[in-house]
């Protein structure tokens, strides 16, 4: 279908009845903000990130007798969340570095999923390379510029201690080599990347050059991160369309948030894994 | 020697669970001198300063020359019981459902005859050694033990209502993670607690000693994080009815004082758990404890805190841990205040300088985890209230005590390692 073609009213109301229809599904991508949901783990002299956690200001009692609300504390990047450019100090002097200075049109884009899970399957420290990436084109087409690229590793169905995979020697967990982000940022263009590990980075990713690759290319280049993402198996390897919108926090490096990405319904498997 | 006490039955779920009475609270302003030596299981008395008269009951002016100089100083115990009976019934509601109850004179070696309670094991005309307790009421009572330890003396029923003793009761330690989990959990499974509930903060996070701690008979390992009201309230929810010792040795701890730090970051973690999540515990297994003071051998008994020394007087070089550790102990007033009409103990453990990873660059003397664990178990024991673990803390309270301005401007010389 050609955009330039379609009138985009009617584009748009064909787009609303698919949804109406469930020609077009709505998939969440997104964790339950939950306490015991883990966070990045960082030398404990370092400033951490705050988990979630929720106090009851009244539940229909001596409070406040017909409403029932909280107040929740978190981190900028708890749970699923959203990295702004000003979050690595690559990105410390991109304009528009912060959630709330990144233009609304940015949140939203095509997605292409590259699935690394037989991989991640056998090898928990799997690399996201340049290999990959041209297998996957070899198979999808060449990655679209202004695209979201997801790593789907299945690392979502981890629970507990499996999933940041703590050892003595650190975390580990899939994910980009530096010579894959710098062909994804340069030469691809990328809007962002995302992941469904705790970072965007590997669990091993500080032993890199430079260290943490994907914070550091994306970032510096002023591009975005996912991360903690979930049931990145509904999504199709192309034609979806990711929505990914922060909160607009004053200089804010990111947020957690609902990401949900629209999909071409063909009777996808796994509709209602979770 | 005392008969032992047995496991006791698994509750009758029919039974309405007994409620807390207490012994007569009221005491003259004097009198609370007692209360508070033996919140430290302290044996004093007012000693007369002018002419060293021992004065027995508390009084306001000296019984032999009127003076009114009258501090109180530690007394050496020993004595001979002269008189002694048994009391069969009672008019206060306390000791009616706890007759017999044995009660004697003592003549003391260091000159006053007391009225005191006497553990079935003194003999009559026995030698005694005379040990100041707390009851129920949370009020100074003189009771008196045999001169020698006798078998089982612990499970005397007069001693064990003076006391906490973890022997058979269920034992909550709310840090799983702590360095001290392990050392603490080891001593109470050593003073026979029938079961050690460890709560387990992220358990998504490893941390080194787990398999040892879980390995411990008697312990079980349960979600527990005092920084989440919700993890609190639903492990409340399941086990507060059969929790009769808490120990809450949950704590953040950051060197810094308030200028390098430069953020309120630490400071806002540090009043999450050393303070918030001490109010937590409180508000969730608080009320259950309060109704439980008198349900049997495996009656709520105690609740434990270990805070740091420097709740008394800031040390700047860990100066806003130390400000968290003043609202934490602020805070165990008044939990204390709050607890006593159900007859449960609120222990405040102080230490300085602990052994452990935020410490590290410290030198010696540093509280170890064996010793702090030690100190805990012998406190419930002794039925105490405040304990000083080491020569750090022992050190301070005196100080804080001679002159707490003195101590102010001492404290800031004094080096906490964080460099």
């Amino acid at each position: 279908m050609s955009v330039q073609a379609s009138n985009p009213a009617a584009l748009l109301g064909d787009l609303a009845l698919a949804l109406v229809s469930g020609a077009v599904e709505v998939v969440d991508l997104t964790h339950t903000l939950d306490p015991d949901f883990p966070v990045i783990v960082l030398p404990p002299e370092f400033g951490q990130c705050a988990r979630f956690r929720m106090e009851e200001i009244s539940a229909y009692d001596h409070r406040g007798p017909a409403w029932k609300w909280h107040n929740f504390t978190c981190g900028e990047h708890t749970g699923t969340h959203f990295d702004a450019p000003s979050h690595w100090v690559s990105g410390r002097d991109v304009p528009n570095g912060s959630v709330d200075e990144i233009p609304a049109e940015r949140f939203i884009g095509p997605v292409c999923v590259i699935d690394c899970s037989q991989g991640a399957k056998a090898n928990e420290d799997f690399e996201l390379t340049p290999e990959v990436i041209a297998a996957w084109e070899a198979e999808n087409g060449r990655i679209p510029e202004g695209s979201w690229v997801l790593m789907r590793t299945d690392w979502s169905k981890r629970r507990g201690a499996a999933y940041l995979n703590m050892r003595d020697d650190g975390a580990h967990s899939p994910g980009p080599t530096p010579e894959a982000m710098r062909l994804l940022v340069d030469e691809r263009g990328i809007r962002g990347f995302g992941t469904e590990t705790v970072g965007t980075d590997a669990g091993q990713g500080a032993h890199y050059t430079p260290p943490y690759p994907a914070h550091f290319f994306l970032h510096g280049a002023g591009r975005y991160g996912l991360q903690c993402l979930n049931n990145l198996d509904r999504l199709p390897a192309t034609g979806a369309m990711l929505i990914a919108t922060p909160l607009k926090i004053r200089n804010g490096t990111g947020s957690p948030l609902r990401v949900i990405a629209l999909v071409p319904n063909q009777g996808l498997p796994n509709k209602d894994a979770q | 020697m005392t008969t032992p006490i047995a496991p006791p039955p698994k509750k009758d779920p029919q039974q309405r669970t007994r409620v807390q009475t207490l012994p007569s609270g009221a005491r003259s302003r004097a009198a609370l001198g007692l209360t508070a030596a033996a919140a430290e299981g302290r044996f004093m008395l007012q000693v007369c300063a002018k002419c060293g008269t021992v004065q027995y009951p508390p009084r306001d002016a000296c019984g032999t020359c009127l003076s009114v100089d009258l501090p109180w100083k530690d007394i050496a115990p020993e004595g001979r019981l002269i008189a002694e009976t048994t009391v069969r019934t009672s008019t206060s509601t306390y000791f009616r459902e706890r007759t017999p109850w044995r009660v004697g004179t003592v003549r003391l070696e260091a000159g006053p005859s007391i009225i005191c309670h006497v553990h079935g094991d003194v003999a009559r005309g026995g030698a005694v050694r005379i040990s100041n307790r707390l009851d129920k009421s949370g009020q100074g009572v003189l009771f008196a033990l045999p001169a020698e330890r006798t078998q089982n003396m612990e499970d005397d029923p007069q001693l064990r209502e003076m006391t906490a003793n973890p022997k058979f009761r269920r034992v909550l330690i709310t840090d799983a993670r702590s360095g001290n989990a392990l050392a603490l959990a080891q001593a109470f499974a050593k003073a026979e607690a029938s079961i050690i509930f460890v709560g387990e903060a992220e358990g998504w996070r490893p941390y080194p000693h787990r398999d040892e701690l879980a390995a411990i008979p008697g312990v079980q390992l349960l979600p527990l994080d005092v920084t989440d009201t919700s993890s609190v309230a639903e492990l409340a929810a399941e086990i507060g009815g059969k929790t009769d010792i808490l120990v809450n040795n949950a704590r953040f701890m950051r060197p810094g004082g308030i200028l390098a730090r430069g953020d309120t970051v630490f400071a806002r973690d540090e009043m999450e758990v050393n303070y918030l999540g001490l109010m937590r515990l409180a508000q969730a297994f608080g009320p259950a404890m309060l109704g439980r003071g008198a349900d049997g051998q495996n009656s709520a008994a105690a609740w434990v805190n270990i805070l740091s020394v420097y709740a008394y007087s800031n040390l700047p070089a860990l100066g806003a841990f130390s400000a968290s550790s003043a609202a934490a102990y602020s805070l165990t007033q008044c939990l204390r205040a709050e607890m006593r009409p159900g007859g449960v103990r609120v222990m405040n453990v102080y230490a300085g300088p602990t052994d452990d990873d935020w410490h590290q660059p410290l030198p010696p003397p540093k509280v170890a985890p064996q010793a702090l664990a030690k100190a805990v178990v012998a406190g419930l024991k002794d039925g105490l209230e405040d304990v000083f673990v080491g020569d750090v803390a022992q050190d301070l309270i005196d100080r804080w005590r001679a002159g707490p301005k003195i101590l102010e401007r001492e404290m800031s010389e004094t080096d906490g390692g964080a460099a």
